[in-house]
């Protein structure tokens, strides 16, 4: 499948202000000069040599997306070796994910995981010896990809994708039952019937990318996880940071019992935080599902805020967190500052070692929130704390399927208003159905053939 | 004792639709074949529903008769009633069924294996599979007679180790009180192939003078009759036609179901194989679809010289008596004589998985399998698997490639390329839903799509051949004109417009833009088209599909394509996984079990995720 244009998001997002966007592929000049108008515009990428830098704008629609920087890198001399063209954008990641869109729109596709590494393999670029690191990316990558573009996803969002997926597949397949026992199902009235539901689900989907559009299909942000033992205040730290009373808080340990998430920004950094249960050993059973969580989401946290409660002496417990915390850029919080002190900053230090910033905080009185607030810029302009790319790729990948999805109903409700036979109406709906499950990472398989069976009595 | 000692090319196993088939194809390929049969009396046997074709099934016979199959022919020659189904819709899923008079067509099937050069008839059950080396040598039968031979294609159906069971009734026997074959199991076992157990069931034979049709929807055939083969004059098909006749269940029926269920096998545990859902018993119908309150009963003839009446729709393991108050419950069967009483049949089968695209097995060079054995249903489907089997046993004998059909260019390699790849838990049916490039694999068009193989292969001889070629250039020529005649407004284009309600032209349009309006077609234009040449109905069809439905071909081609590059990405035979680091466990374990063709093939294995796929790209690059 190499002869198809790919696009994706190449730098890290966070730290820099520039990103670049990459195109490669046969089509990837042309891709390029919709995209892109020069200050004069005339100037034709397609028409430029290799390995020169042009200055100019990227537009979508007549809009100004972004104010660029393209390199353009022609075959074979490149990393893919294949034509390829860099965007240099310069208004942050937004204007970044904005440009990757509007490149998307424009004819290329959405790069799978580590596909300019797995081209550039293919092609020679990289010898043999490199292969395996190669794949390392790809699996990790599209492990990462899975879980976590599948698992940032709004609740309410895959809920409805769901929901317009289970719609789609039951007409689907009724279509069929009727093509293969005609005798028995008949499609009389049907595409009217169809036409009305067909418009029910486009408005559905057309109101997901909207809110794609408007970022709000994934959480994006620095996924942060809050971890202590029970009663350190973890809750009352969510609270805090969320300027509102979301989690209960109590002086009962093991309160939380289930994950808690909330989206929040501290100094200009977005945040996706997750509360969760104390982690202690625990006989309750539904205190222990909430503690599993807890090491769960611990460990694809791009950030751990360790709550430890100055109050009361370090036992056991922490012992634990402390494993959770091996290789994942943390923040110790000692909370509860403002009652009598049992535990000190150097005995949390001694116990973590040197790796992580401490500070103080009291989550009751609200004090030591600028403290953390400037750590975590610090961190995030060094370019310690990012989050992984993959993310905005799969998201650019998430909303790029759901125009798919768009576009194949709007195809079935065209085949009706042309009057074309109810066979040709399952084609898109199948189509439709397929692009919205990888929007939440789900397979077609034997789904139809399975409905069919289940919903519609077959057979002589 | 001195034993039967012969030396032959090809022995197939069976002689049901699958057998005939494989056997047919090798004898006229010019291999010595023999073909065994439990009784040659159950040559080519229908014994289930009484008709050929159906819904993506009629595809399957027509793609068969364009690679030189039987199946077509002989349908057209014991025909007794005739439909295309889906006339309404679209081309992709117009398909033929026909009625067959079940006795003729088993004898004029056995009459041309009879007159087959090469190929010999032998009523004996097949006991043993002689393997040296993993490679097949021969085939032992029960009578203790050897069989040398280079390949040997199993087509045993239903029959090993087959048991009839209805109520607390069960027999070793296969269908219709044939003898079952019980050695070859514990043969194969032996070779280390994974055998299992499915299940399927058939409906009551009624005594038609005991049947009152007055109560009952007439079901006519079509008045101008298709013919299956594209061998077939159109003209010798228009014949006299019996009639089928519809009734459906009531609660009562449905009552007397509920109230014996517990008497069934099915639900007291007494049968363990695993039956096909989308020909459920009436059982399970009625069971599982609690809320509706009646189901379809055709009626339909088995053939001229019997009146037996197959009662399709009400296939049932429940005991006799059940089975006859049942009956009786339907509207028209209230007086119905059984003749044979419905049963439920378990048997012995193996999971294709087991075998390559071109249906030898993996492990036993020279064994290929076909059919109801391979864990498909339905004759179309045996038939299919057989041609496919017989043409590739005798292609390895010659030395030559096998023939391998893809998704894209026939329902058959979808379906084989389903058996073997995927997890079928249940007999395999066709349907049209499975075929992804559904538009581009019509009934109409499989001449176009196969005959040109099938005349490579030497089973279509040079006239057809050459009367395909010219079908062909008749298709594109006139395509190309058609696209190319424009026509302006006139006032007699402007009043055949008006005549069909399709808008009427403002300035000149070419004839291709009109047969786009729905409303319009090929056929409909002739009056306005001075320059139309003389054409074949076969010729205009075509025409007109490929003209009317253009957008979506072409979207479809695309697709093909698209597909075609990973089919062509081949994985070595002996390729090791366990070598190649960054392939996850699951799919390294079911790499090496299922040993893909090709990357295309590994994608569809379930556990096999685009991941793997990217890595073992890289891998075979």
């Amino acid at each position: 499948m190499q002869d198809d244009t790919i696009a994706a998001i190449s730098t890290a997002p966070g730290g820099s202000g520039i990103g670049i966007v990459r195109i490669s592929g046969p089509d990837a000049l042309h891709v390029g000069d919709r995209v892109f108008v020069s200050p004069g515009g005339k100037k034709k990428l397609a028409d430029q040599m290799s390995h020169t830098v042009h200055y100019g704008y990227i537009r979508d629609e007549g809009k100004t997306v972004d104010e660029v920087l393209v390199s353009l890198f022609l075959a074979p001399k490149s990393f893919t070796m294949e034509d390829t063209v860099e965007i240099n954008c310069h208004g942050g990641i937004y204007a970044t994910r904005r440009v990757l869109e509007t490149v998307l729109k424009n004819g290329a596709r959405p790069a799978e995981p580590g596909e300019f590494t797995k081209r550039a393999f293919l092609n020679g670029r990289i010898d043999l010896s490199q292969a395996e690191s190669v794949i390392d990316v790809i699996q990790a990558k599209n492990e990462y990809a899975l879980q976590s573009s599948v698992s940032r996803l709004k609740g309410s969002l895959s809920r409805k994708v769901n929901d317009l997926r289970e719609q789609i597949l039951y007409e689907t397949a009724f279509i069929e039952s009727a093509l293969d026992d005609p005798e028995h199902y008949s499609l009389d009235g049907y595409p009217e019937q169809l036409k009305i539901r067909t418009e029910e689900l486009l408005r559905v989907v057309d109101s997901l990318i909207l809110s794609a559009d408007n970022g709000r299909i994934i959480k994006e942000g620095i996924q942060t996880v809050i971890l202590g033992r029970p009663n350190a205040g973890k809750s009352s730290l969510l609270n805090v940071l969320a300027g509102e009373d979301r989690a209960i808080v109590t002086d009962i340990a093991g309160t939380t019992r289930d994950t808690l998430e909330e989206t929040i920004s501290l100094g200009g950094i977005t945040l996706n935080i997750i509360d969760t249960a104390g982690i202690r050993s625990t006989e309750d059973c539904i205190e222990r599902i909430g503690v599993n969580k807890a090491r769960e989401k611990a460990e694809s946290a791009d950030l751990i805020l360790y709550v430890v409660d100055a109050s009361a002496p370090m036992d056991e417990n922490d012992e634990e967190i402390l494993e959770l915390l091996d290789g994942k850029k943390t923040i110790v919080l000692l909370n509860k500052t403002d009652l009598p002190s049992v535990v000190t900053k150097e005995e949390v230090r001694s116990f973590t070692g040197e790796r992580f910033p401490i500070t103080e905080i009291s989550a009751k009185e609200e004090t030591g929130i600028d403290t953390l607030e400037s750590l975590l810029k610090e961190m995030f302009y060094q370019g310690e704390l990012t989050f992984n790319d993959e993310v905005i790729i799969s998201s650019a990948r998430q909303k790029s399927e759901l125009v798919l999805a768009s576009e194949s109903l709007k195809k079935v409700l065209e085949s009706i208003a042309l009057g074309l036979p109810e066979d040709f109406y399952s084609i898109d709906l199948m189509d439709a159905y397929a692009a919205l499950g990888r929007v939440i990472g789900k397979e077609v398989g034997e789904d139809l053939v399975n409905e069919i069976f289940g919903r519609f009595c077959m057979g002589k | 004792m001195s034993l039967v000692e012969e030396f032959v090319d090809v022995v197939v196993v069976g002689a049901g639709h699958a057998g005939c088939e494989a056997a047919l194809a090798c004898a006229r390929l010019g291999m010595k074949t023999v073909i065994f049969t439990v009784s040659v009396d159950s040559i080519a046997l229908m014994p289930c529903n009484p008709n050929i074709g159906g819904s993506s099934k009629g595809h399957l016979v027509r793609e068969l008769d364009a690679l030189g199959g039987e199946m077509g022919k002989n349908i057209d020659k014991t025909f007794i009633q005739s439909k295309m189904l889906n006339r309404s819709k679209g081309p992709a899923v117009h398909s033929l069924r026909a009625q067959a008079d079940k006795a003729d067509y088993s004898r004029s099937m056995r009459q041309v294996l009879e007159q087959t050069e090469n190929l010999m008839i032998r009523q004996l059950e097949v006991t043993d599979l002689l393997v040296e080396d993993g490679t097949l040598v021969g085939v032992k039968t029960y009578s203790g007679s050897v069989y040398h031979c280079k390949a040997a294609i199993l087509c045993s159906g239903t029959y090993s180790k087959a048991r009839c069971i209805y109520g607390d009734v069960s027999m070793h026997t296969g269908p219709n009180g044939l003898a079952a074959a019980n050695y070859l199991t514990d043969s194969m076992c032996s070779l280390g192939i994974e055998m299992r157990r499915f299940k399927t069931g058939t409906p009551a034979r009624i005594a038609g003078w005991s049947i009152d049709y007055s109560k009952m929807e007439e079901q006519k055939g079509d008045e101008r009759v298709v013919p299956f083969s594209f061998t077939t004059d159109p003209e010798s098909v228009q014949k006299e036609q019996v009639s089928c006749w519809l009734t459906y269940t009531n609660e009562t029926t449905h009552e007397i179901i509920r109230k014996n269920i517990d008497r069934s096998p099915l639900f007291s545990g007494q049968i363990e194989g695993t039956g096909p859902r989308y020909c459920p018993s009436i059982e399970d119908k009625v069971v599982k679809f609690a809320d509706k309150t009646r189901h379809q009963v055709f009626v339909e003839p088995e053939g001229l010289h019997t009146n037996e009446m197959y009662l399709s729709g009400m296939s049932s393991s429940l005991p006799e008596d059940v089975q006859i108050a049942m009956y009786r419950s339907v509207p028209g069967l209230e007086h119905a004589q059984i003749v044979k009483n419905a049963y439920a049949i378990e048997y012995d089968c193996i999971d294709a998985r087991q075998l390559k695209l071109s249906l030898e097995f993996k492990k036993i060079s020279g064994l290929y399998s076909a059919g109801q054995f391979n864990g498909s249903s339905g004759y179309e489907e045996a038939a299919a698997q057989g041609l496919i089997a017989g043409i590739n046993a005798a292609r390895q004998i010659q030395g030559k490639e096998p023939l391998i059909l893809d998704r894209s260019e026939a329902y058959i390699g979808v379906l084989i390329d389903d058996l073997v790849t995927k997890e079928n838990t249940e007999p395999y049916r066709m349907m049209t839903s499975r075929a992804e490039y559904r538009l581009l694999l019509r009934q109409d068009n499989a001449d176009q799509r196969l005959t040109e193989k099938g005349y490579e292969i030497g089973l279509i001889n040079e006239e057809r051949y050459q009367k395909l070629l010219r079908k062909k250039e008749q298709i594109a020529s006139e395509i190309e004109r058609v696209e190319h005649t424009f026509v302006g407004d006139r006032p007699q284009v402007q009043e055949l417009l008006r005549t069909y309600n399709s808008t009427e032209l403002k300035s000149s349009i070419c004839l291709g833009e009109l047969i786009r309006r729905p409303e319009l077609s090929y056929d409909i234009l002739a009056d306005i088209d001075a320059a139309r040449p003389e054409l074949p109905e076969d010729v205009r069809t075509e025409v007109n599909i490929s003209i009317k439905y253009k957008g979506y071909l072409e979207r479809q081609l695309k697709q093909v394509e698209q597909f075609k590059k990973l089919e062509s990405k081949r994985i070595p035979e002996n390729f090791d996984y366990d070598q190649i680091s960054g392939l996850r466990l699951e799919a390294q374990q079911k790499l090496s079990k299922y040993r893909p063709a090709s990357i295309g093939q590994a994608s569809r294995i379930a556990g096999v995720s685009p991941a793997d796929i990217s890595v073992l790209l890289i891998h075979l690059k």
